[in-house]
């Protein structure tokens, strides 16, 4: 027991080590690169019929053995992925964990025998004493940093200036918005969706087959087009512009109108409904049913057990019509658009009632859809409705809408934003510290202009020299002033 | 009449000029070529300016339907990609006072506008849908800003090879370029910008394809390897920030983080099928 709780501290932070380095972070960014180029080579997620043609059938074996049929998602691209992750978190954490003390001090120390010795210092001769030029130089250094502090010397004074320490945060930055993307994606993929709906003009659905699993998906609402367009440029093929008027129907009530193109999806709580494609109704099955209302006449077709013979005849609703070969009288009650039978949908429907002669009068149900329905009641003759014609003028189109609910987005948004901002302050900004110097030497002083920045050092150097060159320019100002008094 | 292919095709030729004398000046070490390499090189950049301008207003004139920035195929990409190569090597050049990156750079902004005019199609199409988005302009040029500046990047990387190879052989031609900490830093600082602007590109891309196609991100070929391009250049980063590479090893990993993006603009294209096929060549 007491080798394992000794070895256990030591393995740990092995481990804490490896997972912290950066050989790690950057043998990661290789493989991942590396690794997502198979991905672009071998086509992710098509049938298995056509990686058979592809590939043979062993070869769909050995891709489906490794994943990498859907190699963004397999168990190894992700593993590497949550590895970068957690390698960035330990680093982030390791790397905190020091430079906290550096990032957060209120009163920075500038150890000046330190700065006297860079290499990049500036010596700059006065011939006015150190005294007469403190304010000047206050002044001066001032500008565009934060914090100053005037400390006095033996014989002078020293300025010492800093601007920029917190841009030290700028790399956790990025490091965190690369962790906030991870944790977007997967919000969005995990609790998210993303179904297709073919919506043809002037119907309603409610219904998408998942783009995925191809499972079909209830929405908590109804979608119904009320108008497709497609537009296409003068003279060619190119489309212009797909247009869809759709409107969200919520518990029976219209709640939403609004027109969607590409590139302007809808978005009703939260769920998003895109232009995607369309197609045309090729092939209009004969429509049934005449909307919300039967017509004025209806054509019926009469067959008679007895004879065989059909008879076609035209009949007005609620007019009763007298059936051929004595076999009754019938008369349509009403038209249903939506009529039911034992509990079985049948479409629309006419229902009628016919009178036997010596019998009592029943019921029927002609629904439109199936002319053969009369004949299951075996009764002595057979009605069915001769189905209206589809109205041959308009074409219809249905709509492809992509209906998609990504929760996660937002997140993914944050991160986008994390990531730009953490990108500019590492790559653009840094933290520099200025110390300038003035000693008393003979009449006049010595002025040493020195600093350090932590990253961009030639420009910070160029910044240097032009602090330099405005405090020449002021201490020779100073001097003239003093000649003239 | 449409003026803007033909203005574009003439500029291809001053680029071309500009590096000859850029190359010529190097070589023979004349000041005074070297002096009249960027003024070709500045009048070739006005002419580029000019010709995507005169494009834009074109595409307006051709019809209000048909009227859009001219950012939106292969053709108009390549064209702002050797305008935006002109840009950054000139201002460079200015910065470091040194014009021997122009002799590598030019030819690039050259080679650009050459394989642009390749292009089977040069005419003026109005947009589909999916491009009509106000996001397709952010997204090309904060890419191409990026391209461009590994584009210069690359270019220094050569010349720093070149320099290095040079200072370490006997015959030393001592060749004049710029002293290779400042082209190291040069290629630094390159590759934090395009960093930036690839980063900048890859999320607007990200943005417009969640109002296009639904999805920020469904690993298409282009977007992965755009994101292959973004590992490889945060490696070579990370190694230079943090583990303090420079010089050669660096210049290398710049120079393969071009053939990256070189395979993200037109590998993809060529060879691999996606949601960008509107950039390619062929239509």
């Amino acid at each position: 027991m007491e080798k394992t709780t000794k070895i256990t501290p030591g393995y740990a932070q092995s481990l804490w080590r490896f997972l912290s380095s950066l050989k790690l972070t950057v043998v990661l960014l290789f493989c991942l690169a590396g690794l997502s180029v198979i991905g672009t080579l071998i086509p992710q997620n098509i049938s298995p019929q056509d990686y058979v043609r592809l590939y043979g059938l062993s070869g769909y074996r050995l891709l489906l053995l490794l994943d990498i049929v859907d190699m963004y998602r397999s168990w190894w691209f992700v593993g590497l992925l949550l590895l970068l992750v957690v390698n960035i978190i330990i680093c982030s954490i390791d790397r905190l964990r020091v430079g906290w003390q550096v990032i957060f001090v209120r009163d920075p120390k500038f150890d000046l025998e330190q700065y006297r010795r860079r290499k990049n210092a500036i010596s700059l001769e006065s011939g006015t004493p150190a005294d007469h030029l403190r304010d000047v130089f206050m002044r001066i250094v001032t500008r565009g940093y934060g914090f100053k502090r005037l400390i006095p010397i033996k014989g002078g004074f020293a300025i010492t200036a800093e601007r920029g320490r917190w841009t030290r945060l700028g790399v956790y930055f990025v490091h965190l918005s690369i962790v906030v993307l991870i944790i977007g994606g997967y919000i969005g993929s995990k609790f998210g969706f993303e179904g297709f709906m073919a919506l043809p003009e002037g119907e309603q659905s409610a219904t998408i087959e998942l783009n995925r699993t191809h499972q079909t998906y209830t929405l908590p609402f109804e979608i119904r087009c009320d108008d497709f367009k497609v537009t296409f440029y003068e003279g060619g093929q190119r489309p212009k512009e797909f247009r869809s008027n759709l409107a969200i129907i919520e518990g029976g009530q219209e709640v939403l109108r609004q027109q969607i193109v590409v590139n302007a999806p809808l978005y009703y709580k939260g769920i998003g409904i895109y232009q995607s494609s369309y197609g045309r109704l090729d092939n209009e099955t004969p429509s049934f049913g005449w909307g919300q209302q039967a017509p004025q006449e209806i054509k019926l077709s009469i067959q008679s057990v007895a004879s065989g013979i059909i008879y076609d005849r035209t009949i007005k609703p609620g007019e009763p019509l007298q059936l051929p070969e004595g076999l009754g009288q019938l008369v349509i009650e009403r038209y249903e658009a939506a009529a039911t039978f034992q509990n079985m949908a049948l479409g629309p429907a006419l229902i009628a009632t016919l009178t036997r002669p010596a019998e009592a009068a029943q019921t029927i149900t002609l629904p439109l859809k199936f002319p053969k329905f009369d004949a299951m009641r075996r009764g002595a003759v057979i009605i069915s409705v001769v189905p209206p014609k589809a109205a041959p003028a308009e074409e219809r189109f249905y709509t492809g809408l992509q209906v998609v609910y990504d929760p996660g987005v937002w997140v993914v948004y944050t991160g986008f934003i994390l990531m730009l901002v953490g990108c500019i302050v590492v790559f653009f900004m840094s933290h520099q510290q200025v110390v300038i110097e003035a000693v008393n030497r003979g009449n006049g002083c010595h002025v040493l202009v020195s600093g350090k920045a932590n990253k961009n050092q030639m420009g910070f150097q160029m910044k240097l020299q032009r602090m330099a060159e405005r405090l020449m320019a002021a201490m020779e100002s100073n001097e003239t002033e003093g000649a003239g008094k | 009449m449409i003026y803007n292919s033909l203005i574009l095709s003439i500029v291809t030729f001053i680029y071309g000029l500009a590096g000859v004398i850029y190359l010529f000046a190097w070589i023979f070490r004349k000041e005074g070529a070297a002096k009249l390499a960027t003024w070709v090189a500045v009048i070739a950049l006005v002419g580029n300016t000019a010709g995507i301008v005169l494009r834009w207003i074109e595409s307006y004139q051709l019809g209000s339907e048909t009227g859009h920035a001219p950012f939106s195929n292969m053709y108009e990409s390549l064209v702002f990609f050797a305008w935006t190569i002109a840009v950054l090597f000139l201002l460079v050049e200015k910065r470091y006072n040194n014009r021997t990156i122009g002799a590598m750079a030019a030819p690039l902004a050259c080679l650009a506008l050459a394989y642009a005019s390749f292009s089977p199609d040069k005419s003026i199409q109005p947009l589909i849908p999916a491009l009509k988005s106000n996001w397709l302009i952010a997204h090309v040029i904060t890419c191409f800003l990026g391209y461009a500046a590994f584009a210069v990047a690359f270019a220094v990387s050569l010349l720093y090879l070149v320099k290095s190879k040079d200072e370490k052989s006997e015959s030393n031609a001592k060749l004049h370029i710029p002293p290779l900490s400042i082209l190291d830093e040069l290629t630094h600082r390159l590759v934090m910008f395009g960093f930036l602007f690839l980063t900048a590109g890859i999320i607007t891309g990200a943005v417009w394809a969640k109002q296009a196609w639904t999805r920020y991100w469904s690993w298409d070929p282009k977007e992965t390897w755009s994101l292959i391009t973004w590992f490889i250049y945060a490696a070579m980063l990370h190694l230079r920030m943090m583990r303090g590479w420079r010089g050669n090893r660096i210049a290398v990993l710049s120079i393969i983080g071009f053939l990256a993006v070189l395979f993200t603009y037109f590998g993809v294209n060529f060879w691999l099928s996606g949601l960008h096929s509107y950039g390619a060549l062929s239509q």
